[in-house]
């Protein structure tokens, strides 16, 4: 568990992983843009317009991924004390909030020619708006506090919030299913989906390259915070060397 | 037991009572944060005459009637269990089809119609190419270009 904990050894990972990440997410993220635009048909009911879920599907499956990977850091920040944890969720909370809210974007621009109406308060809405409010909150919870200073270690009350954040996280998985809402069903079960697959193929292109990307942003913002640490510790000991 | 054992402890009882609260929280919302009520449950007695609410159900294949005004449809609302008349006066949405899911803003009249000020499409979890839907190849690229 520890392994890691030597920043110089996660660097020695991140590093390279970086630019492939980002690489073949955007190979990945045009590639299925391009077939989700023009390589497969329109839906038999919506026509062209159904083909937002090329993007909407991924922002949702980040937002609600970026949480639950928040709140494992939480976890791993209040029982391991793991130096890494914290500057996981850190770097996890700003992408995860952007594709939260590209999620609810995508969702109201949709809405507005299908059901009718660019927002209405159902459950599956409210439920995701929830998540970017934690989301917001956490952010501000955690900039500039004690713990940034410190090396970027997650204090005792935020690593609580986003455990108990992750509340929310069923709740949005399931809300279609408990409460009669506007939004439909889910498409993609276990069982299997109800998206064609002539159509469903280009999805699999951007969820996978989307989530590349959001890999992508999260090392580099892990190396950023990593990076301040070590001008912060040069400077400490510039200012000891000077003093002495 | 190592005081890290003790906080994994801790943090699991922690969690596992916040996910029991959560899942009680959201189970007494069951009917509360629905957000339309279905034929069923107004025949069940839930719709007060004149009270506000929404009423989601399928469009009854055939029973779309338009008004002589133009504007005045009238179609039956479904759920397989039940059935309620609904009129309305303004523009549906382009998904509005029979067969297919709607919601309705409005309220009961004392006669049983539903008197709608909104209508909502709704569509199901289905994606599908034209060929193998209802809708011939074709017809959603032939919609008028603004």
């Amino acid at each position: 568990m520890h392994a890691y904990a030597n920043p110089t050894r996660f660097l020695a990972i991140a590093k390279p992983l970086t630019p492939w990440l980002l690489g073949v997410g955007l190979l990945l993220v045009l590639g299925g843009a391009f077939a989700g635009l023009t390589q497969v048909p329109g839906d038999y009911k919506q026509g062209e317009t159904a083909r937002i879920l090329y993007v909407h599907v991924p922002s949702a499956w980040l937002g609600m991924g970026g949480w639950t990977s928040l709140a494992v850091a939480g976890l791993v920040q209040l029982v391991w004390r793991h130096p890494l944890a914290g500057i996981a969720a850190r770097a996890i909370a700003v992408p995860g909030m952007l594709f939260t809210a590209l999620c609810l974007a995508t969702g109201s621009i949709w809405g507005k020619p299908t059901w009718g109406t660019w927002w209405e308060w159902d459950g599956r809405m409210t439920s995701m708006l929830v998540l970017l409010f934690l989301y917001a909150g956490f952010i501000a919870l955690t900039s500039g506090d004690e713990g940034q200073r410190q090396g970027g270690t997650l204090s005792r009350g935020a690593a609580i919030y986003a455990l108990v954040g992750a509340i929310n996280i069923p709740i949005i998985n399931r809300s279609v299913i408990w409460w009669n809402s506007l939004h439909q069903g889910p498409s993609i079960t276990l069982r299997g989906s109800s998206i064609d697959g002539a159509l469903l193929w280009p999805l699999g292109l951007t969820v996978l390259g989307f989530s590349l990307l959001f890999g992508a942003i999260v090392l580099m913002r892990m190396r950023r915070i990593i990076a301040d640490n070590r001008v912060a510790a040069r400077l400490r000991r510039l200012a000891d060397d000077e003093g002495s | 037991m190592k005081a890290k054992h003790q906080r994994l402890v801790l943090a699991l009882v922690a969690v596992a009572g916040i996910a029991g609260a959560g899942v009680l929280g959201a189970s007494a919302l069951r009917d509360e944060a629905a957000y339309f009520r279905t034929p069923a449950e107004v025949k069940a007695g839930k719709a007060e005459v004149g009270e506000p609410m929404r009423l989601g159900g399928m469009v009854a294949a055939g029973s779309i009637v338009r008004q002589p005004d133009g504007l005045t449809i009238r179609f039956v609302a479904t759920d397989g269990k039940a059935s309620v008349p609904v009129q309305f006066t303004g523009i549906v949405p382009d998904l509005f089809a029979e067969e297919s899911g709607m919601v309705a803003d409005g309220r009961m009249r004392a006669d049983g119609t539903f008197v709608a000020d909104r209508i909502l499409a709704k569509h199901d979890e289905r994606y599908m190419p034209p060929q193998m839907g209802e809708m011939p190849e074709g017809v959603a690229k032939m919609a008028p270009k603004v």
